[in-house]
């Protein structure tokens, strides 16, 4: 049987101060916002030192965890009791233990990189210290998510990963798009979060607990029914953040962000949260087969589908976001097989942490040259004048593909093999979904850096600066050396949360008839993509002639437009219905009533005509009346 | 006897009263108030005398204390008037008009 978690230990020595771990981010970033323009100045250069210091305290954890025995590596921290209830107790305690550090040094790591090279994307920015304390929060946000070790504390990094997000993609607010985007991506998070607090609630309910050693020890004992429930719950949650079909259309939206929010979101926060969450929640989703199945399922269509949009977009960061929802797809799949894919979701995390913050950044260094331009139809021939660009994305397309010894080889082979055993039709779309990333991967590269250079007028590339370029190239050595480093590793290494080694764990890949099938179809989507977008000259425009495949991928498969058309306008069509009440009947009311006294205001100020004389009699009148009354009254 | 005084009263009282609502001058419609006042301090009176309590002629006392006080301030607010707009003729002050 299959142990998801290990007895933690409590912490001793240097390890209770990991909370400095959030805390500095998270300070550096209060720091900025409340010290608002005097901060202006150096603010940046804190933000980035933010990260820096929290990376180098991770690898001292790092070291500790790996100087303990495998079974020992779990070490609680208390920061507080957070709620003291009859029936349950949340405490904020931080939990050290193989897989929460693998993405604690992959946040502060990547998220490292991206500040500094933030620091020349941004140069030139009127908001850059505002800009700066959103990614400190960002990755503040993150950290709170992947060392929690409860659901609820969990939660609160979750949230806060959304807010940032929000903050982050309607940077630019001052465009009506970026706002709208912000929005959307907020709003379709709140979806997926309405599952993962349900399920945390159920949980409070199930267990009187929401820490995760209460979780896995209890998910035995519970009902397939409830386990299920959870296990759907989570995977809805997991959704929301990781943008799986169907809640997978923020992530295009959120290309409004600056450029190095999009490497954020897409190698080291956020997207990967929902994979986490799964991997994290192993011990439920082996109760729950039908949900570990849709895991699965969700992860498999959702490869396909980001493969699909990829191939038909020609804005270079949406083809990127494409890939990135595909590979995701691919991490939830290796979720969904179990035990035996965790490892390898975890794996493929890592790297594909490497090689798309490698070319997100890639591809801001394009813009960067090409005054901020995105479509790719309008670069063309670019690697002789942005040489490292060139050389760093190529090792980040490497990668991406599965090219022998790059990173991206060895994990996705590991899942599509995987995936074989465990169900043939998903791999074989596994396998489809790897000649797909091939195909338009390729064409990215073939209509950026090659071909005849379709420059608009007055746009002459340059390379980017060293803090910009630097980062770039300690990302391709990433993409490069990831997977042959953590390939005989890893497996061992997530082995006591409840990951199943694989058996050939050494760095030398083997020729198994899966691996060769995959390095067959990935050779097919290069040589095809080569040949439709390398050997050809690239149209200036979009061609409107095309297939209906290439006519849905530019749409999105139409996902906006069904929602817009099932849920936004009957959405709207109620407010507007509401709005109607409101201004007609509850405002009419108010306003009637307000009428009502002013007209009879009016009618009796006419009464009040200045003149003595009308108003004695009118007193007269009155005392007539009054008399009269009253010698009535006596009569009676 | 107290009929007489009754019927003074109310003779009285319909002089103010008439003069109260036809005149415009301001100081004969502040005499007219004062005959409807002595009017209803003679009803008082004499009723006091009928009665053989002194109720009637304390609020008697009364009225003649408050018509004091309001002869002191109504002169003073007419003759205010008259300095700034040399005229007492109330139909003039139609500020009051609502």
């Amino acid at each position: 049987m299959t142990v998801f978690a290990l007895t933690p230990i409590p912490a001793s020595g240097l390890q209770v101060y990991a909370w400095l771990l959030i805390a500095l981010p998270l300070g550096v970033a209060a720091l900025l916002l409340v010290g608002g323009r005097r901060t202006n100045g150096w603010g940046h250069f804190l933000a980035t030192l933010a990260p820096m210091a929290s990376f180098g305290l991770a690898l001292a954890y790092f070291i500790d965890l790996l100087a303990l025995a495998p079974d020992q590596r779990a070490i609680t921290v208390p920061v507080y009791d957070w709620i003291a209830g009859p029936t349950f107790d949340v405490s904020v305690t931080l939990l050290l233990d193989p897989l929460s550090i693998l993405f604690v040094l992959l946040v502060t790591g990547v998220g490292s990189l991206i500040h500094i090279y933030s620091l020349g994307y941004m140069a030139h920015d009127p908001d850059r210290r505002r800009f700066f304390a959103y990614l400190n929060l960002f990755v503040a946000a993150m950290l709170i998510l992947v060392l929690a070790d409860n659901y609820l504390v969990l939660f609160v990094g979750w949230e806060g990963v959304g807010l940032a997000s929000f903050l982050l993609i309607s940077f630019w607010q001052e465009r009506p798009s970026a706002a709208a985007a912000g929005k959307k991506a907020f709003i379709v998070n709140r979806i997926g979060d309405l599952g993962l607090i349900i399920a945390i609630f159920t949980m409070l309910a199930l267990f009187g607990s929401s820490s995760f050693s209460s979780v896995n020890a209890g998910a035995d004992q519970i009902s397939g029914f409830w386990a299920s429930l959870l296990g759907f719950l989570l995977l809805l949650g997991a959704c929301g953040k990781s943008a799986q079909v169907p809640l997978q259309t923020w992530l295009l939206d959120a290309m409004e962000g600056p450029t190095p929010v999009s490497a954020l979101i897409h190698a080291a926060t956020m997207v990967t949260a929902g994979v986490y969450l799964v991997v994290r929640s192993g011990a439920i989703y082996a109760q729950a087969p039908a949900a570990q199945l849709a895991v699965a399922i969700v992860g498999t269509v959702t490869l396909l589908v980001g493969a699909w949009i990829g191939c038909a977009k020609d804005d270079i960061k949406k083809v990127l976001a494409g890939s990135t929802m595909s590979q995701i797809g691919y991490m939830m799949l290796a979720a969904g097989i179990g035990p035996a894919g965790y490892a390898f979701a975890i794996f493929h995390l890592l790297t594909h942490g490497f090689f798309k913050a490698n070319m997100f950044l890639g591809a801001g260094s394009l813009m960067h040259a090409t005054g901020d331009d995105v479509n790719m139809r309008h670069y063309g021939a670019l690697r002789r004048l942005l040489p490292v660009t060139f050389f760093t994305f190529a090792a980040g397309y490497l990668a991406i593909i599965g090219f022998p010894f790059f990173s991206g080889f060895y994990s996705k082979d590991h899942i599509i093999e995987a995936a074989f055993e465990h169900q043939p039709a998903l791999g074989l779309l596994a396998l489809l979904g790897a000649g797909v990333t091939a195909f338009y991967m390729t064409r990215l590269m073939a209509m950026a850096f090659f071909g005849q250079s379709r420059w608009r007028p007055g746009v002459h590339p340059h390379e980017s600066p060293a803090t910009m370029t630097a980062p770039l190239v300690l990302l391709a050595l990433g993409s490069f050396a990831g997977g042959l480093v953590l390939n005989g590793w890893i497996g061992r290494w997530l082995e006591p949360i409840g990951a199943e080694a694989p058996e050939h764990a050494s760095w030398v890949p083997q020729i198994t008839p899966i691996g060769l099938a995959t390095l067959a179809v990935v050779a097919a989507g290069v040589v095809l993509g080569w040949l439709l977008f390398g050997r050809r000259p690239v149209p200036d425009q979009a061609p409107q002639q095309v297939s209906p495949l290439t006519r849905w991928g530019r749409r999105d498969l139409y996902v906006d437009d069904a929602y817009e058309a099932a849920l936004v306008r009957p959405g709207l069509g109620l407010a507007q219905a509401v709005a109607w009440v409101d201004q007609r009947v509850v405002d009419g009311a108010v306003e009637g009533s307000a009428g009502l006294a002013q007209a009879a205001g009016t009618k009796l100020g006419r009464l009040q005509n200045g003149y003595v004389r009308s108003y004695g009699l009118t007193m007269l009148i009155g005392l007539l009346a009054i008399g009269l009354a009253l010698i009535l009254g006596q009569l009676v | 006897m107290t009929d007489l005084y009754l019927i003074l009263a109310v003779i009285l009282f319909n002089v103010g009263l008439v003069g109260f609502l036809i005149r415009r001058n301001a100081l004969i419609i502040f005499m007219s108030i004062e005959l409807m006042l002595n009017a209803s301090n003679l009803v008082l009176v004499s009723m006091s005398h009928v009665h053989g309590v002194l109720d009637g002629q304390v609020a008697a006392f009364f009225v003649m204390v408050v018509a004091a006080a309001e002869v002191v301030i109504g002169l003073s607010i007419i003759v205010t008037i008259f300095r700034a707009r040399r005229s007492t003729s109330v139909d003039n002050e139609i500020l009051l008009k609502g």
